[in-house]
């Protein structure tokens, strides 16, 4: 049988006459460092601006202009490499990377060859079978180049220098990665660790996170590392999958009509769903890397380095687990709430203003459920949540003190998406306080148990569904009003 | 009075501050004196009607606590002055006109200098003779087809000639030291991080400095006063205690010691040389000086070395001029072709040469037996200065292996032109101060001249020698004006 196999959540085999093959991925992703101004000059790095606006003389590579380190940028891959729990380099050397392109004003890139600011470090995936450490094999700082646009012009190609020069932060995987959902998984964890530290946006769709595919593959079972290919400049989780399964089922059927794997670099054309080559060793560019003569090694002392871990925030792993302590939520729950940033700071939110008699199992269920399906239907993120976390922790503590029933909630939450609207107030003008009153509350049943005189008798004799239609009655007739907790107690009572 | 074109810059400042003459007086005079001097080709660009606008300005409302009041300057064409046409010496650059200024011109007319205009000077600064410059070759006022050294060449034709009082120059390898040896004036190139490089077209980045040219010590060191300075838009400048050089400027200097490196004794060197230099530990002696003989064993490695490190910074400096963004496009059928045929013919066989040999070492398979290998000899030749200062406060050597030869007698053997940085280049390895001063004649009367190298960022050390030596020596060029009609 040919195809591919699973045997539990994230694995991914491919089985062809009887051989079963695993997929090993390494991932080179390249990160916008967050920062006003760029690696080398003092020039804007804001996203969208007009063409060319944001280009300084040391961006264009005027004659006689030099490199001049922003140290912020420098705060920043320091601070990347300590979320990633990776060793920091006192000493760290820029190379310039040479190769010509239109939109490489210097002739060369300067970046980080022999010598990066961080070395080996670890993210932890929290996949459905348990975590998984995947190894970080260095992170680096270099220069973004400019933009080629070949579809404005009909006979010309133009050039964009608003990029050129931005910090990024190339940060490189070990191969530990063995299938679509992990490389899912280490994505979204990096991202989510630099968005916490605020050393990247992680804005797929803006370019400031974009990656490199390492691909091979190998007899499941085997340590070898097979020929890889590299796929190039993949932004988007989708396309990297994608490019993954196309390009590991490619290099399976080579290997199964007895032919090599060439080692090349290929690009993923994302219409047609497949690899091409771009350009195989031999052809491949020799960059004739060599320290760049005009910046010193940079050189960062260990206080440095202390005073930026003083400054880090609580980081998703040190989170979850406060999280599953002290406020008792699922590990599952957890790793949702942690995921992003801007999630857990509502969460915590709506938490604090909760005040001590807080439901947690209200609160993760209100957020993770019913507000995650408004920002996803709006395909928004948290962040422009319409409902404050302060209306949000509002609601759920009326829910809490039987205020209003579950159910009432969902429609207050419908009428407080229209400018988050305060919900005490919703209930008040809308009359959509709970019936608690147990005196109204049987006048009530008794008139729906006289109307339904042969359905009583019905349950009397055993026929217990019916149970469940009384209550529906009874809330009916109540608007929905009704404490549930009430009508059950009574019905039974009174059946 | 002495033609105002023949005074020195101490003199010429003397006399516009004591209100003997204007400005504009001296920027005419100068200005008058190129007009008749073209056939040197020492200027590409001239400024001179802007300089004698400029020069007005200044006696209308003028400032005498300024170091350079009211001085009309020529500089190397390899520092960006804002909107003057500024051509390193390249076709590839013929019509670039910056939008801004390096930071040593800035420096200049912050302190009241003017731009008189922008001199010739060897391509890209790849040059021992000025013979590489698309602008053509320049006369060393000298004699008639003599070189001026190189790569500063229409600098120090420029200052020998009088057509400026003093100027700036650049030196990677020896372009400011060798032509003031070739044209009988001074030239210091100060540690490498004293003056910034911002703004001055790249060659080696690890190596270029820009230093002052002058017609004796004492102007040398009030210029560069004005220049060195710390700056942030360079990251290997430095950030050290510049001394007031030219008020701290002594003829004292009993006691101190002075090096003579054995290994500068190379084959093959002209006896006048050799006398030159024996000529100068006299005068070295009668100054006071203690004379030390001193080893600088790898100083014959400097030049193979020079000659890989300084290629392969300048194939990745020069990579930029592309044709995309500024300077000379040739047109192309596409993207490559555009390049290959800009670069073509935008840039020269020297520097065709140069840019091939730095893509070479650099390349991969050779990076480490040549330029890794090259950085590492790099640091034993400055091991042997760090420790040739444990026992010597100074080392003099000749400056140059020969007098000025003539224009087109080494242009077929790059490996002879190569030969004449031997005694500069492991300066610039070293990053050290180093100056020459004319010292003498050869048996054409050309002039000859002596090098001494300080310590790092004891450039006053170095100018006190020199200014006590050059007392001694006594030299004056015989400079008739052959190229007048």
């Amino acid at each position: 049988m040919d195809g591919i196999m699973s045997k539990n959540n994230s694995e991914y085999l491919i089985e062809r006459n009887d051989n079963v093959y695993e997929v090993v991925i390494g991932l080179e992703v390249h990160a916008q460092v967050t920062s006003n101004s760029k690696l080398f000059s003092s020039s804007s790095t804001k996203f969208g601006a007009e063409p060319n606006t944001q280009v300084s003389l040391v961006d264009a590579a005027f004659p006689g202009m030099l490199p001049v380190i922003n140290e912020y940028c420098i705060k920043q891959a320091i601070k990347t490499g300590i979320g990633l729990k990776a060793k920091i380099n006192n000493k760290s050397v820029f190379d310039r990377k040479n190769y010509f392109y239109a939109d490489l004003p210097q002739g060369y890139q300067i970046s980080q060859y022999k010598y990066p600011i961080v070395g080996e470090g670890n993210i932890i995936l929290d996949m459905p079978e348990g975590q998984k450490h995947v190894g970080i094999e260095r992170l680096h700082l270099e220069q973004d180049a400019g933009k080629s646009i070949h579809d404005v012009d009909p006979s010309n190609t133009l050039v964009d220098l608003n990029r050129s020069g931005v910090a990024l932060m190339e940060i490189v995987s070990k191969p530990d990665l063995r299938s679509p959902d992990e490389v899912n998984a280490y994505i979204k964890k990096l991202r989510s660790i630099m968005r916490y530290l605020g050393t990247c946006d992680g804005n797929m769709q803006e370019g400031s996170l974009r990656a490199d595919v390492n691909v091979s593959v190998r007899m499941k079972g085997s340590t070898d590392l097979g020929t890889r290919c590299e796929i190039k400049n993949v932004n988007s989780i989708k396309f990297m999958q994608m490019a993954i399964i196309y390009e590991a089922n490619r290099q399976v059927d080579l290997i199964e009509e007895g032919e090599e794997i060439d080692q090349e670099t290929r690009l993923f054309d994302t219409k047609k769903n497949e690899t091409r080559s771009m350009r195989s060793k031999e052809d491949a560019h020799d960059y004739r890397y060599f320290p760049d003569p005009d910046l010193l090694p940079l050189e960062v002392t260990d206080e440095f380095i202390d005073q930026l871990k003083s400054e880090i925030p609580e980081l998703p792993d040190d989170k979850k687990k406060r999280f599953i302590d002290d406020f008792k939520v699922s590990p599952y729950e957890a790793t949702i709430l942690v995921s992003d940033i801007d999630i857990a700071k509502y969460f915590e939110e709506v938490v604090a203003k909760m005040g001590k008699k807080r439901d947690m199992k209200l609160a993760v269920n209100w957020i993770t459920v019913e507000l995650f399906a408004v920002l996803n239907n709006k395909n928004i993120e948290i962040n422009q949540s319409p409902i404050s976390a302060k209306n949000l922790a509002k609601l759920i503590n009326l829910i809490k003190n039987g205020t209003i029933s579950g159910k009432i909630a969902k429609t207050i939450f419908e009428l407080m998406l229209d400018g988050d609207i305060d919900p005490q107030i919703i209930v008040e003008e809308k009359g959509l306080k709970q019936e608690s009153d147990p005196k109204a509350l049987e006048v009530l049943i008794d008139k729906i148990i006289n109307e339904n005189r042969e359905k009583a008798i019905e349950y009397k004799q055993g026929k217990e569904k019916l149970f469940g239609f009384f209550v529906g009655q009874a809330m009916k007739a109540s608007g929905g009003k009704a404490n549930p907790q009430l009508i059950n107690e009574i019905l039974k009572k009174k059946l | 009075m002495t033609e105002i074109t023949s005074l020195s810059l101490f003199e010429l400042i003397k006399n516009i501050k004591e209100k003997k003459i204007s400005s504009n007086e001296v920027a005419k005079s100068f200005i008058d004196r190129a007009q008749k001097s073209k056939k040197l080709n020492a200027y590409v660009t001239e400024n001179f009607e802007n300089c004698l606008k400029l020069s007005k300005e200044f006696d209308n409302k003028p400032n005498f606590d300024l170091k350079l009041p009211g001085i009309p300057i020529a500089v190397k064409d390899l520092f960006c002055t804002n909107e003057v046409r500024t051509t390193a010496g390249s076709n590839i650059l013929n019509n670039f006109v910056p939008s801004y200024e390096s930071t040593v011109t800035q420096n200049i007319w912050n302190e009241g200098g003017i731009l008189l205009g922008k001199l010739n000077c060897d391509e890209f600064a790849m040059g021992s003779s000025n013979e590489t410059s698309f602008f053509g070759n320049v006369q060393n006022p000298i004699a008639k087809d003599l070189v001026p050294g190189g790569s500063s060449g229409g600098s120090s034709s420029a200052l020998a000639a009088n057509l400026t009082p003093v100027t700036i120059g650049t030196d990677t390898g020896g372009s400011i030291r060798q032509p003031a040896s070739f044209t009988g004036t001074v030239g210091l190139k100060p540690t490498y991080g004293s003056c910034s490089r911002y703004g001055i077209v790249a060659f080696a980045s690890s190596l270029d400095q820009a230093g002052p040219m002058s017609k004796d010590v004492k102007d040398s060191s009030i210029l560069l006063e004005v220049i060195s300075s710390f700056d942030k838009k360079d990251s290997t400048s430095i950030d050290f205690k510049r001394n007031n050089y030219s008020s701290d400027l002594t003829r004292n200097i009993k006691g101190i010691k002075i090096g003579i490196p054995k290994e500068y004794r190379v084959d093959g060197m002209p006896g006048e040389i050799e006398s030159l230099w024996k000529k100068g530990i006299e005068y070295a002696k009668d100054c006071g000086a203690e004379i030390i003989d001193i080893s600088l064993p790898h100083t014959s490695y400097a030049l193979p070395t020079y000659y890989i490190v300084a290629p392969a910074e300048a194939s990745s400096n020069l990579a930029r001029y592309d044709g995309v963004k500024y300077g000379l496009r040739s047109s192309g059928k596409n993207l490559i072709d555009m390049y290959e045929k800009t670069r073509s013919e935008g840039f020269g066989e020297e520097v065709k040469r140069r840019i091939m040999i730095g893509t070479y070492v650099l390349s991969s398979g050779y990076y480490d037996a040549y330029y890794l290998k090259a950085q590492k000899v790099r640091q034993l030749i400055k091991q042997d200065f760090d420790q040739a200062y444990n026992k010597v406060d100074a080392i003099l050597t000749p400056s140059t292996p020969s007098s000025a030869f003539k224009i087109g007698e080494k242009s077929n053997d790059p490996v002879s032109m190569y030969l004449n940085d031997i005694f500069t280049v492991p300066v610039n390895l070293a990053g050290l101060p180093g100056i020459s001063i004319p010292a003498g004649t050869d048996k054409n009367n050309y002039p000859l001249g002596l090098q001494i190298i300080g310590k790092p960022f004891d450039e006053q050390t170095v100018l006190n020698i020199a200014y006590s030596m050059e007392e001694k020596i006594n030299y004056k060029n015989n400079i008739n004006d052959w190229w007048m009609e």
